[in-house]
């Protein structure tokens, strides 16, 4: 029998509920507002009494209404379909809700159950299995999507029977497993994973060996994201985090995209789902929707929801890493999920931690960075989830509660700086603050050294050192004037400067500079470092700026050129001139 | 306004704050309105049968054997296009001296637009100032602040912009406002002969602080009436969005709630997101545009008010005093508006954002030689060229009171490159250059 109660307190969304049963943390219930049934989460138990926090508005709500406890965890349902699909943080479809308006208690089939999927077996009778082994495939678009063993059954399991090859629709059972028991237990194309607990169903997690390529230069080449790695972007507003996310949702090299757009801005999900359908892969030539699921709970959406939705995206990432896919999970902005924690710890009048945030805050951030990674799976294959988080710091300083948590659980850090931005230096990642402990793993050196060339990790060292070298110079220009210091000074500033507008800055919204191949970027460097290898000599600083300013205005050219096309191997011939 | 056969009244106030009053209550849903000695009020938690209401107009003289009797519903706003050309207070009274409006009585504050049905904003809005059309692009559908000390002309722009801007609807959301600036805000659109466009709802500074808390609310469910129900397009202007916090503040304090930042509420930007998301393009051609104002303390955006809704809103328009030219310009390093590339080069000429970028690069370039200037050091022939072209361009392309077409602010922007600087320093593509550069 379900466990029942009344409501018998309500502060905005939280609500105190006197229960008659058992209740457990993270229940889920169904409050009843006159017929409309909102879903709500047990976030605390206190004797009888057990506060929700509600996923919908409770205005109306009255003490006495009834809630009626479901015995389970909030959990969503994975299957074909998927891809393309846009949901809320709860998995409502919402492109099949009516009106214009979302309505309280509207809840939505996250996948549909009429579509048939060509199936093909991959198991068969007598096949020992255990949860996430492999049963069948369909083509989920372009990609092979398995077919699996529930991540929730426990033990081994032998197959008993597994359909032929044919078109079925979801709730088909495509095959039958016998547990040690021997009690025989039906397999559909679905099944239900609770989204806080993370995936598990894999034979280890080694640490990443590869480098995800994202086509943007200050990340690829200054400071690589490993496949299976883990990095976030924190910026004050106004400084490129929101186009530098979607450059690398666009171009990043992951089959499966999930971009959760945790309490941030609904226009910036419309761009998504306006533009996507529309830009094509650079990886496969296909429709960037075909590999994208966009998990939407917009800043005007009930706040705690947008909690479920960052849970949501990853749960999903999972289920398709466990298919030996590349996934990349794009949150923006994490900051958003912290508040809407924030909110709550307030309303039950928890002792608060900094800035009011609750104290398990760093807890709870690593622990969902950490379900990110590359895992071999139980067959040897490798997937890998990729996660890549947004912060937005109060008043754009670091040393607040939600970066600092940050800062010790993602590997990845870029800085987008306020006086980059202002100076219209995009993207605004800062080179000398920002970091890739990747480029310190042993692995990711000599896969670049196989990848790039020999030697690429001593040339990105190299470059952040010319990089710093010119700040140097540059303050003591500042302090002393032009004159003040000796010409070396000037050079070294105009090398930097040079990498800076170069390397560093890309144009997103230009059609050639914005995807920027690796090898094009090799090339680029090597091209820029060559540059500051050479000794120059100039009579006076007036020469050397205006020298180095028409440079770098040919190079920039070479950047809006086809790679290696005719007005990009002119330019480079200009280049060659000026440095011969 | 309740459709109960009796109506219980309530005697006994068990406490009183500054915004809120506790009494012993049954059967109370949240968010519902009630009358506390004449005065509104609005349930803001029930714990057991302790209710806390939050009373607008303030607790002065309200004893604790005040007289509460509940409404049974939340604040609603009857929509009708009787709005048209009239003047309310926060509580949707006329206070113009013409009569009741007749209509479909409709909750303020109510659910939000399902991403999925909006569509990409696309029609620019030009407003004739360089500051905003050339750096900043408006687009309907849009939110977006100006960002101004109290000195500053804001509430002046604002009109100029509303008045320029082709649009159906102009409301207009007062929340604190100065007598004189409700009178200036009345009399521009008078003169504008745009009065029958134009509704407004209006908090002055002589009616209690929590009362605002109900105007852009109001505001908005008007506009939602006109942009959904008659597919028109809305401008929404909310003057001035500090003091709606502040009074969020006060109510939250009251409250005994845990302060975060700057003795704000936790909750405010999820409380400011409510408002400014419903800014909103529709697949029908119906549209809000919303264009507030946020008052700061000298300049500084860090303040929890001005940072949340940088996060929220699509940009913000920076007002500051230019030394040089002696006028108040739209700052271009600290305005922004991000929906700018959805019109910029598309619905403007093709050379429109590198025209924005050099420009601004270039002035960017000339406060580096103002910094060297004041530090007492030689200037180069580059830095005196940077000097005199940020003079040209604040006073041409960055001053309030320019009001030109885009294509004119174009050409203006082509013949100041031509006149300080080569084609290489500006960095602009080179078949731009080709076609443009006035030599």
């Amino acid at each position: 029998m379900k466990t029942t109660g009344i409501v018998t307190g309500i502060v905005s969304n939280l609500v105190t509920v006197l229960v008659d049963g058992p209740v457990a943390e993270n229940e889920i219930c169904y409050i009843d507002l006159s017929g409309v049934k909102m879903m709500a989460e047990v976030i605390k138990v206190n004797g009888k009494y057990a506060s929700v926090q509600v996923f919908e508005s409770t205005r109306g709500l009255r003490n006495g209404d009834k809630v009626e406890f479901e015995g389970r965890m909030l959990e969503i349902t994975l299957g074909p379909g998927l891809l393309q699909s846009i949901y809320d943080g709860l998995q409502n479809d919402l492109t099949t809700m009516e009106g214009v308006f979302l309505r309280r208690g509207e809840y939505t089939e996250p996948l549909d159950h009429k579509k048939l999927w060509d199936f093909t077996p991959l198991a068969k009778p007598g096949d020992k299995v255990v949860a996430a082994d492999w049963l069948g495939e369909v083509k989920e678009g372009w990609l092979p999507h398995k077919i699996m063993v529930p991540f929730s059954f426990q033990g081994e399991f032998t197959v008993k029977s597994v359909v032929p090859k044919g078109s079925y629709n979801i709730d088909t059972v495509v095959a039958v497993l016998t547990d040690a028991e021997g009690e025989e237990v039906p397999v559909t194309m679905t099944q239900k994973w609770p989204v806080k607990l993370a995936v598990k169903g894999y034979r280890e997690k080694p640490r990443p060996n590869k480098v995800m390529e994202t086509g943007v230069r200050v990340i690829d080449t200054l400071n690589p994201i490993a496949e299976g790695g883990t990095g976030f972007i924190p910026g004050p507003f106004g400084c490129g985090k929101t186009v530098l996310q979607h450059a690398i949702a666009k171009q990043g090299d992951a089959d499966v995209i999930v971009m959760a757009a945790c309490g941030e801005r609904a226009n910036e999900v419309v761009e998504i789902f306006t533009e996507f359908p529309e830009l094509i892969d650079p990886h496969t030539g296909r429709h960037l929707m075909e590999r994208t699921t966009i998990i939407c709970n917009t800043s005007n959406m009930p706040v705690a929801a947008r909690e479920a939705s960052v849970y949501t995206a990853m749960t999903i990432c999972e289920y398709y890493r466990a298919m030996g896919l590349k996934c990349l999970l794009l949150a923006d902005s994490t900051s958003r999920w912290a508040q809407a924690l924030r909110e709550m710890s307030n309303r039950m009048e928890e002792l608060p931690g900094a800035d009011a945030f609750p104290v398990d805050l760093s807890a709870i951030i690593s622990n969902f960075y950490s379900r990110a990674g590359m895992v071999v799976l139980n067959n040897g294959q490798t997937g890998a989830v990729t996660f890549i988080g947004t912060v937005s710091p109060a008043g754009g300083n670091l040393k607040e509660p939600v970066t600092e948590s940050t800062k010790k659980a993602a590997r990845c850090f870029y800085a987008l700086e306020q006086s980059r931005a202002d100076q219209k230096r995009y993207p605004a990642v800062s080179p000398l603050d920002s970091y890739s402990k990747y480029l310190e793993y042993p692995e990711i050196e000599a896969y670049l050294d196989k990848t790039v060339e020999p030697g690429w990790v001593n040339k990105v060292r190299t470059a952040k050192n010319i990089i710093r070298r010119g700040k140097e110079a540059n303050e003591q220009i500042n302090i002393l004037g032009d004159d003040g210091v000796p010409m070396s000074y000037h050079i070294s500033f105009w090398k930097s400067e040079l990498l800076d507008f170069v390397i560093l800055q890309q144009d997103a919204f230009d059609a050639i500079d914005a995807l920027c191949p690796i090898e094009r970027q090799r090339y680029m460097l090597d091209l820029v470092l060559s540059i500051c290898e050479k000794d120059f000599e100039f009579e006076d600083f007036e020469q050397c700026r205006s020298w180095f300013k028409d440079l770098i205005n040919i190079l920039r050219q070479m950047n809006y050129s086809e790679f290696m096309g005719e007005s990009f191997n002119a330019y480079l011939e200009s280049v060659n001139k000026m440095i011969a | 306004m309740a459709n109960k056969a009796y109506q219980k009244v309530y005697t006994q106030l068990e406490g009183i704050t500054k915004a809120t009053v506790s009494l012993r209550a049954k059967g109370v849903s949240n968010d519902e309105l009630a009358v506390v000695q004449g005065k509104l009020a609005q349930v803001v938690r029930t714990k057991g049968d302790l209710v806390t209401l939050q009373i607008f107009s303030g607790t002065e003289g309200i004893p604790n054997d005040s007289e509460v009797t509940f409404l049974g519903e939340p604040p609603v706003l009857k929509v009708s296009d009787q709005l048209a050309g009239r003047f309310f207070d926060a509580y949707g009274h006329p206070i113009d001296g013409g009569p009741e409006i007749e209509g479909e009585p409709r909750e303020i504050g109510g659910p939000s637009v399902n991403p999925y049905k909006r569509r990409q904003p696309s029609q620019l809005i030009p407003t004739g100032i360089a500051g905003i059309d050339l750096n900043n692009t408006l687009v309907s559908g849009q939110k977006i602040p100006f960002f101004a000390d109290p000195d500053q002309p804001y509430n002046q722009v604002m009109a100029d912009v509303a008045l320029r801007a082709d649009v159906d609807k102009i409301i207009l959301g007062g929340m604190g406002l100065s007598n004189d600036d409700y009178l200036f805000f009345k009399n521009s659109f008078e003169a504008a002969g745009a009065l029958d466009k134009i509704i407004c709802f209006i908090n002055t500074t002589e009616n209690p602080p929590v009362e605002r808390l109900l105007v852009p609310d109001m505001a908005l469910t008007a506009a939602e009436y006109f942009a959904v129900d008659k597919n028109e397009k809305v401008l929404v202007l909310l003057t001035d969005m500090t003091l709606y916090a502040d009074a969020l503040s006060i109510v939250s304090n009251r409250m005994d709630q845990i302060p975060s930042k700057d003795s704000m509420p936790g909750s405010l930007y999820s409380d400011l997101a409510k408002i400014y998301e419903k800014a909103v393009q529709l697949p029908t051609d119906g549209s809000i545009t919303i264009i507030a104002v946020t008052t700061l303390n000298d300049g500084d955006i860090t303040h929890a008010i001005p940072d949340n809704t940088g996060y929220i809103t699509e940009g913000q328009l920076f007002l500051r005093a230019d030394t040089d030219t002696g006028k108040v310009i739209i700052d271009p390093f600290r305005s922004l508006s991000r929906l700018k590339q959805l019109v910029q080069n598309k619905k403007t000429r093709e050379d429109h954002s590198q025209v924005m970028n050099a420009s601004v690069r270039l002035y960017a370039d000339a406060q580096n030689a103002k910094t060297k200037l004041e530090n007492g050091f030689d200037l180069s022939d580059y830095d005196l060229r940077c000097l005199s072209y940020a003079k040209d361009y604040a006073r041409e392309l960055l001053a309030i009171d320019v009001n030109i077409s885009i294509t004119e602010m174009l050409d203006t922007a082509w013949r100041l490159f031509a006149k300080y600087f080569s084609p290489a320093e500006t960095g602009i593509k080179q078949a731009l250059i080709d076609k443009y550069w006035k030599s």
